[in-house]
């Protein structure tokens, strides 16, 4: 079998039809498949079994609070970009139980959960994601403490990423250098050629599960292709943002007029930190049974935007959408630094396309470099 | 296979960061209305050995069915087996705590945060400005000046309250001002008993002259409140970075997990709840930030 296991670093091609093979590899070694599918108008990540459950043929065109799926003239596979789902729907669920309490004679206990965590296989991540991923490795495994459920998932889940050759009408991962090509953090990263995947190999996980896919060692023709293609990506990036010393500018600008202009427009509705891959503020619930006999703790998806995720006694210390909207801005691209050493944004454009009056933070940040006129 | 898909072991319940551990209350103690200090004793006698606290930090206690909130500990750090919590009814979960007796079972996950820098501030004259519940999270400094009292120049308490009878732990202060520290305490509204000052805290700084070279303040207490004390203090040249303040915000996690806690660049429930002003300054007068 070695010789049918690429090396890493290495670059394969598949054919089309052998992608199945891989995803039958991966369900046969235990994976469940997350990847891209068509549901009420969007392509969003959900469960799939075959290549036919990914949206082959079918195009996504973004703007500023517009999203529309069209057929493309073509069977590309992955000819689309994000939809409103990321992958910490997968990591960190919208709603988790944490672990569960009983009261009893003397108190209460802990009840463990014996059920292991699901062990997915993320299929068709893109370059702003698999940086996404990782910006949020920062916040629940690299940081003092370590969120277990997260890290569970994390560290089974399998990635086969996609590189973008065809960036969306709100994408400006160019700018913010996570993209369009896929640099680290996948088992395999897939170029779409028009018969073709390049396929390269991006870890021991990912050379092996292609031992049961038909492969052959990429030709110098299609290295070349695919790099072209790369290279005329990132030309064709919907969006750009001016990323000169961000964290300075909102910090020194944390009173600008702009702010109450947004909030004009704002709805509040947290629609954009619902969509971005790396937003991770949550709140935590207690629910139990109606006699009191077991409890839960259980962590569910938050906001900045909502009312009472700043509420303390006496008052919500940010009354307003301005004081809201700059608390997510600011948050974003100045304090995730000072937090994180990087930066909150992965240009994935998701809070453009998804926000119902169209408000796009890269025009909002250059009109408060006084470079844009809104 | 990858090495971490071998791994079967799986026991985030007991594993998980957020589980608290069940202590018992051991004593009540009315302070004000609607605040009580409830003195703690961990059931397991392992978890009590090993617990310690530095002056400042808090935890958060948990009942089943009803939630958590982020407490300070009240107590003395030198003896952090009888671990004090002094709890002011405010919502759901204090309004709980203050239903129950001595000998019930409490949730309790910690110490969080950081501390009052009581070792920094060693040589110097403390100024310890102190409004409402406030004086809770201060109360362990004043534990551990009493146990160093030799360690600090001029000790400066100054407290407040609405009322009188909202003055927390006043059948101390005698004990404190026998120990050479000065305890002023004012009200914002005196009754028919009352023969102290009234008026609010900040301005008990009026007839202070700190020398700036050698004076630390640590404030705690309404944020309104410690906006006053700020420009008092800087008004008598106090350096930026030895006036110290305990900040809160909404904390669900006390882990940095939930965000809730951000203050610009820091978490509160990590890398405060204690502050130097030259390290929030930007923020702090910038409003509902
Ligand atoms: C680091 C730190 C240390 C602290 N130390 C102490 C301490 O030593 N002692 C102490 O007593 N407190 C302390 N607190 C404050 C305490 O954590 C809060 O008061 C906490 O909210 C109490 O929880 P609760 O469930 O009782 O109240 P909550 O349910 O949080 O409610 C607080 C109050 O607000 C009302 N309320 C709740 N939600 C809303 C809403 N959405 N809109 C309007 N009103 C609402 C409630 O009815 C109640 O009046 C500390 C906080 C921090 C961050
Ligand atoms: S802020 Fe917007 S563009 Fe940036 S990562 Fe989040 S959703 Fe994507
Ligand atoms: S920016 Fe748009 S998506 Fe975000 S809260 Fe405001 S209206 Fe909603
Ligand atoms: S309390 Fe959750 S992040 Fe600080």
């Amino acid at each position: 079998m070695t010789e049918q296991t690429p090396l890493l670093g290495g670059q394969v091609v598949i054919s089309k039809p052998a992608l199945q093979q891989l995803f039958d590899a991966l369900r046969t070694a235990g994976y469940s498949l997350i990847g891209p599918t068509v549901r009420e108008d969007a392509i969003v990540y959900d469960e799939i079994a075959q290549l036919t459950d990914i949206p082959i043929g079918w195009a996504d065109e973004q703007a500023p609070g517009t999203y529309r799926l069209r057929r493309r003239d073509d069977q590309a596979h992955f000819g689309f970009v994000v939809g409103p789902h990321s992958w910490k729907r997968y990591l960190s669920p919208p709603s988790l139980r944490l672990f569960a309490t009983r009261r009893t004679g003397d108190g209460f206990s802990v009840e463990t959960s014996n059920d292991p965590p699901p062990r997915y296989a993320f299929i068709g991540v893109r370059a702003c994601d698999l940086v996404a991923i990782a910006v949020q490795d920062r916040v629940f495994v690299e940081g003092p403490v370590q969120e277990p459920h997260y890290k569970a998932r994390r560290e089974r889940a399998f990635v086969l990423a996609v590189n973008c050759t065809e960036p969306g009408g709100t994408c400006f991962c160019a700018s913010m250098r996570t993209g369009p090509r896929c640099s680290s953090g996948f088992d395999l990263a897939l170029t779409e050629l028009d018969d073709a995947f390049l396929c390269e190999v991006g870890s021991a996980l990912g050379a092996q599960m292609l031992s049961a896919v038909e492969w052959r060692p990429a030709g110098a023709f299609e290295l070349s292709r695919a790099r072209q293609a790369m290279a005329d990506a990132l030309t064709r990036m919907g969006r750009g943002l001016n990323t000169h010393n961000l964290p300075e500018l909102l910090y020194d600008n944390l009173e600008h007029p702009h702010w109450a202009n947004v909030a004009e427009r704002c709805l509040s509705c947290a629609n954009c930190t619902m969509v971005c891959p790396t937003c991770f503020c949550s709140d935590v619930q207690e629910t139990s049974d109606l006699v009191g006999e077991t409890a839960a703790r259980v962590r569910v998806w938050d906001s900045c935007f909502n009312r009472e995720f700043s509420y303390v006694f006496g008052g919500h210390l940010r009354p307003n959408t301005r004081a809201r909207y700059r608390q997510w801005l600011t948050h974003k691209l100045a304090s995730w630094t000072d937090q994180y050493g990087v930066l909150g944004c992965v240009g994935c454009g998701r809070c453009i396309t998804w926000c119902p009056v169209g408000i796009d933070l890269t025009q909002e940040l250059a009109a408060i470099r006084g470079e844009g006129q809104l | 296979m990858n090495s971490t898909l071998a791994k079967g072991h799986w026991s985030p319940a007991t594993g998980h960061p957020m589980v608290p551990q069940p202590a018992v209350i051991t004593h009540v103690q009315p302070e004000a209305h609607g605040v009580m200090t409830y003195t703690l004793g961990f059931r397991d006698p392992a978890v009590g050995e090993a617990y310690r606290f530095h002056p400042g930090q808090f935890n958060m206690l948990y009942l089943p069915g009803i939630g958590e909130a982020a407490i300070s500990i009240s107590s003395d750090p030198a003896e952090p087996a009888a671990l004090r919590h002094t709890v002011r009814i405010a919502g759901n979960v204090t309004q709980a705590i203050s239903r129950m007796e001595a000998g019930g079972v409490i949730g309790v996950r910690g110490p969080y945060g950081n501390s009052w820098p009581v070792d920094r501030a060693v040589g110097n004259d403390l100024i310890i400005v102190a409004g409402g519940i406030g004086l809770a999270p201060l109360r362990p400094v004043i534990y551990h000046v009493l146990r160093h009292r030799a360690d600090y120049g001029k000790v400066t308490i100054l407290n407040g309250a609405r009322l009188p009878a909202d003055l927390l732990y006043p059948q101390e202060y005698d004990d404190w001002r026998s120990h050479d520290i000065e305890v002023v305490v004012t009200v914002d509204r005196a009754d028919e008993t009352w023969k102290g000052r009234v008026g609010v805290v900040p301005i008990l700084f009026y007839a202070l002259r700190p020398d700036p070279k050698r004076t630390t303040v640590f404030t705690c207490g309404p944020e309104i409140m410690m906006h006053f004390v700020v420009y008092e203090a800087l008004a008598r040249r106090v350096p930026k970075d030895r006036i110290y303040l305990s900040l809160e915000r909404n904390m669900k996690c006390a882990v940095a997990f939930c965000g809730r806690c951000q203050y610009g660049p820091t978490f509160l429930c990590k890398d405060g709840p204690v502050l130097s002003y030259d390290r929030i300054e930007p923020f702090f007068t910038v409003e509902e930030f």
